[in-house]
């Protein structure tokens, strides 16, 4: 029955889809992030770490087969990067998905290997990281009331869907694997309205969990996000904001065909295509300026979460 | 009940099941990267590759068919590469028009198209061997062997070990769930209730299943330290690899960097 | 005397508040094989778990005369084999072998040493043929017998079982008790199978509410009625 147990087939990008380049830029950040999360979670776990990190994995693999019946033969999943970040913090989170988007590709060719480190990025990394920032944020205006826990899993768990599906999307555009004007807003598309099925889930695991377990929720609460986190924050939103009007600023797609006929035949003689040749030509004045403002509202929206973080930690210091 | 059909695992003695597990992984990221670096349109060396798949799976005593159907799995991600037809440019194919839109397909985009399925077919089936032919335990020392931090290791197969326990539990809720699912006599009433109430009760079993994930994690602790576990990883070290294999993985790289170097020559 | 477990007014309350052992003094001579019974929430699993420093309550535990207090840990963890009621919680690692090999791993023996403890602690439980098998699919009544053999490779003076027998189907714990029987270690162990009680164990001591209420020889304790009565047990 299960052979192919898992999730939504679109968020697991298998090998050939990558351009080397990305897939090796992406396993470096992977290493690296996973490496700093192996580190943080040691030092917060110590002994426990190995049983609670490996069984938890296990649960949110097990997790990943359940599932509803939507409408005309499809089903909601649950993916469950959001329901580990609220339960365990950024950096057991991270370790917890990388394990699982890890064994799911080296065992059921869920997601290729060349292209793991990328897996694990968008569902692990990118999917993480935006859960705990709206997560936090929605808690704290709320001062940690009730409500926001299941407010604040919603709308966390839909947009860190929403956010890797848009991250796999412009990966494969830039690999030049797919058209970035078609594939952005029909990955965005599908995953929006998958992104409901997960946050309907998270939402019923955290009621369930809060009825029984309350104690469960404080976990992750214990840990505030450090440096690096808003750092990866910071890197992920740079990410998005240079990508995507690089890749929409590309005219539709028929009409640029016909524009540039003439000079690109020359262009696509390029020996070696690492990243290919269609990508670049597109780029006008306009989609420099929307990247650089992209560039200069991250850096700010980013300075102003990171402004607003220290000095609410300040203060919690000077209250103690 | 008891969960089998996860394990991709096939006992046996090949050729393939014998090689020394780092051996094993190394050759088929070799591969997949080779796969990758391809120019898109190397068709002479694309044959090449799935010739070289195909031997292996030969070699293997896997199955062709078992490959070749599992390898299907991975198909609906080429609907991502679809669009590249009308979006690449090139010598054009056909127009067809769909209300106010036309569509241009080039050849140079079905190429891509082919080339970008072919790749991610032959990787998907390499892939497929080795998780066929080498049992988790080994994968497990082949992680070790290229490096990974034994911590992680440690992690991942203590994963493994419960995605068993924790899988049979998630059936079981499905099971409790389905058999409680009935319809009434009664013409006209909604089945199943909404889609919300059934998100939120499947919810409910993940919440349930993690709640059991940490119960469970505190006993296995205690059984770890029980056996004295103090935090660090501790295992034998690891056999070397024979010498010929050693000979066998660098024959295979170099083969692959030759195919690379000529289609790039002469695709390039 | 020389005791190889000498328990003394031991107290333990969990972090919710439960006050799980209140009081519980005991001690056991070398050699002894005792039962440890008792309604479900009595205390018995919680008192295991101090005897090897998992959890540390006030009052005294020493095991093979050494104090359990942290700096004995490593010591008192080889004196002492713990196996818990659900082997799917003893048998963490992806093989047999693995398991086996984890406790002698952890006690600094090498490679050699290692494999020899293994495959001697395999051959006690009749399990000598499955080193290289996976635990998950093994039967219940073989992962029992694993996860004794898990600690029998430690060597331990001591062998304390929680509910050995619970879960197994007639064979599988007619198996278990012959088994235990030749097993030569000094045993605790806490069950509700008193049947197997009366066959393997001459003392018994019963428990209820985090106390100890009993504690003489099996025969007597299993034949006075209102005291199996009071605490939820009943005659085999
Ligand atoms: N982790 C825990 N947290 C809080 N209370 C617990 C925990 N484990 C057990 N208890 C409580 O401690 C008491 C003794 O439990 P236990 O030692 O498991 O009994 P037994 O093994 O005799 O059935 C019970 O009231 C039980 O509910
Ligand atoms: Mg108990």
């Amino acid at each position: 029955m299960l052979s192919a147990p898992l999730s939504p087939p679109l968020m697991h990008i298998p090998d050939g889809f990558l351009s080397i380049l990305v897939s090796v830029v992406l396993w470096i950040a992977t290493i690296g992030i996973v490496a700093v999360s192996l580190q943080r979670v040691n030092r917060d776990l110590g002994e426990r770490q190995v049983p609670l990190m490996g069984v938890l994995a296990a649960a949110i693999f097990a997790g990943q087969m359940l599932n509803f019946p939507v409408a005309g033969g499809t089903s909601g999943h649950l993916l469950g990067a959001a329901l580990a970040t609220i339960l365990l913090g950024p950096y057991a989170a991270v370790l917890v998905m990388a394990c699982v988007i890890g064994v799911q590709g080296l065992l059921f060719q869920d997601g290729g290997l060349l292209a793991m480190g990328a897996n694990i990025f968008n569902m692990g990394i990118v999917g993480v990281v935006v859960t705990h920032f709206l997560y936090r944020t929605l808690r704290n205006l709320g001062s940690g009331k009730r409500w926001t826990i299941f407010v604040g899993g919603f709308a966390s768990a839909w947009l860190g869907v929403v956010t890797a599906s848009l991250i796999t999307a412009l990966e494969l555009a830039i690999s030049g694997t797919t058209a970035a004007n078609i594939a952005i807003p029909a990955m965005g598309g599908v995953h929006v309205l998958i992104g409901f099925g997960e946050a309907l889930i998270t939402v019923g695991a955290l009621a369930f969990l809060y009825f029984t377990r309350p104690d469960l929720l404080k976990i992750g609460e214990a840990k505030p996000a450090g440096r690096a986190v808003w750092l990866a924050g910071l890197v992920i939103a740079l990410a998005i904001a240079v990508a995507s009007p690089l890749a929409s600023s590309f005219p539709d797609g028929l009409e640029w065909v016909a524009e540039q006929q003439g000079f690109l035949n020359n262009a696509h003689n390029a020996p070696y295509q690492i990243i290919p040749d269609y990508v670049f030509p597109g780029i006008g004045n306009a989609a420099l300026a929307t990247i650089v403002a992209g560039v200069i509202g991250t850096l700010v929206v980013g300075g102003v979460a990171f402004a607003l973080a220290y000095a609410r930690r300040n203060r919690s210091v000077v209250s103690n | 009940m008891h969960v089998h059909f996860l394990d991709p695992f096939h006992n046996g003695t090949s050729l393939i099941h014998r090689l020394d597990p780092r051996v094993k992984l190394v050759f088929t990221l070799a591969y997949i990267v080779t796969a990758s670096l391809l120019p898109f349109g190397a068709w002479a060396a694309y044959v090449l590759l799935l010739a070289i798949v195909l031997s292996v799976e030969l070699a293997s005593e896997l199955g062709i068919g078992y490959v070749l159907r599992r390898a299907l799995l991975a198909t609906p991600f080429v609907l991502a590469a679809v669009p590249l037809i009308f979006t690449v440019p090139g010598t054009l194919l056909f127009t067809f028009s769909l209300g106010a839109w036309t569509f241009t397909a080039s050849l140079e985009g079905v190429e891509r198209l082919l080339s970008i399925a072919f790749k991610s077919w032959v990787s998907v089936q390499m892939a497929i061997v080795l998780a066929a032919t080498t049992s988790f335990p080994n994968l497990l020392m082949a992680m070790r062997g290229i490096g990974i931090p034994r911590l992680l290791v440690a992690i991942v197969g203590l994963m493994w070990r419960y995605i068993f326990v924790l899988v049979d539990q998630a059936l079981r809720l499905l099971r409790a769930r389905a058999a409680r699912s009935g319809a009434t006599p009664e013409m006209g009433r909604r089945v199943g209730g909404s889609i919300v109430w059934r998100a939120q009760t499947t919810g409910g079993m993940a919440g349930n299943l993690l709640m059991r994930g940490f119960e469970r994690g505190d006993r296995i602790y205690a059984a770890m330290a029980a056996r004295g576990y103090d935090g660090e990883v501790r295992a034998f070290p690891l056999p070397q690899v024979p010498l010929t294999q050693w000979f066998g993985l660098g024959a295979a790289i170099f083969l692959f960097a030759l195919i690379l170097l000529f289609s790039i020559l002469i695709v390039g | 005397m020389h005791h190889t477990i000498q328990v003394q007014e031991l107290v333990f309350k969990y972090p919710d508040g439960t006050r799980a052992l209140d009081g519980v003094s005991f001690h056991i001579a070398p050699g002894e094989k005792v039962a440890l019974v008792g309604p479900n929430g009595a205390g018995k699993s919680t008192l295991i778990l101090h005897l090897n420093g998992i959890l540390q309550g006030e009052g005294t535990v020493c095991v093979a005369d050494i104090p359990v207090v942290e700096k004995n840990f490593a010591r008192v963890r080889a004196a002492v084999g713990l196996v818990f009621q659900d082997p799917d919680d003893q048998l963490f690692s992806p093989t047999v072998f693995d398991d086996v090999a984890f406790g002698p791993i952890y006690q600094g023996l090498d490679e050699q040493q290692v494999r020899a403890r293994v495959e001697h602690a395999l051959h006690a439980v009749h399990m000598q043929d499955y080193a290289r098998r996976v635990s998950h699919h093994l039967s219940v009544g073989q992962k029992k017998r694993i996860s004794i053999a898990t600690v029998l490779s430690m060597q331990p003076e001591i062998l304390v079982l929680d509910e050995p027998t619970a879960g197994l189907d007639p064979r599988g714990r007619r198996d278990l008790i012959r088994l235990l029987r030749e097993l030569p270690q000094t045993m605790l162990i806490a069950t509700h199978d008193l049947h197997m009680v009366q066959e393997l164990l001459p003392r018994t001591i019963v428990m209820d509410g985090g106390r100890v209420v009993a504690d003489g020889r099996t025969s007597e304790i299993l034949n006075d009625d209102a005291l199996l009565n009071a605490h939820g047990l009943e005659k085999p």
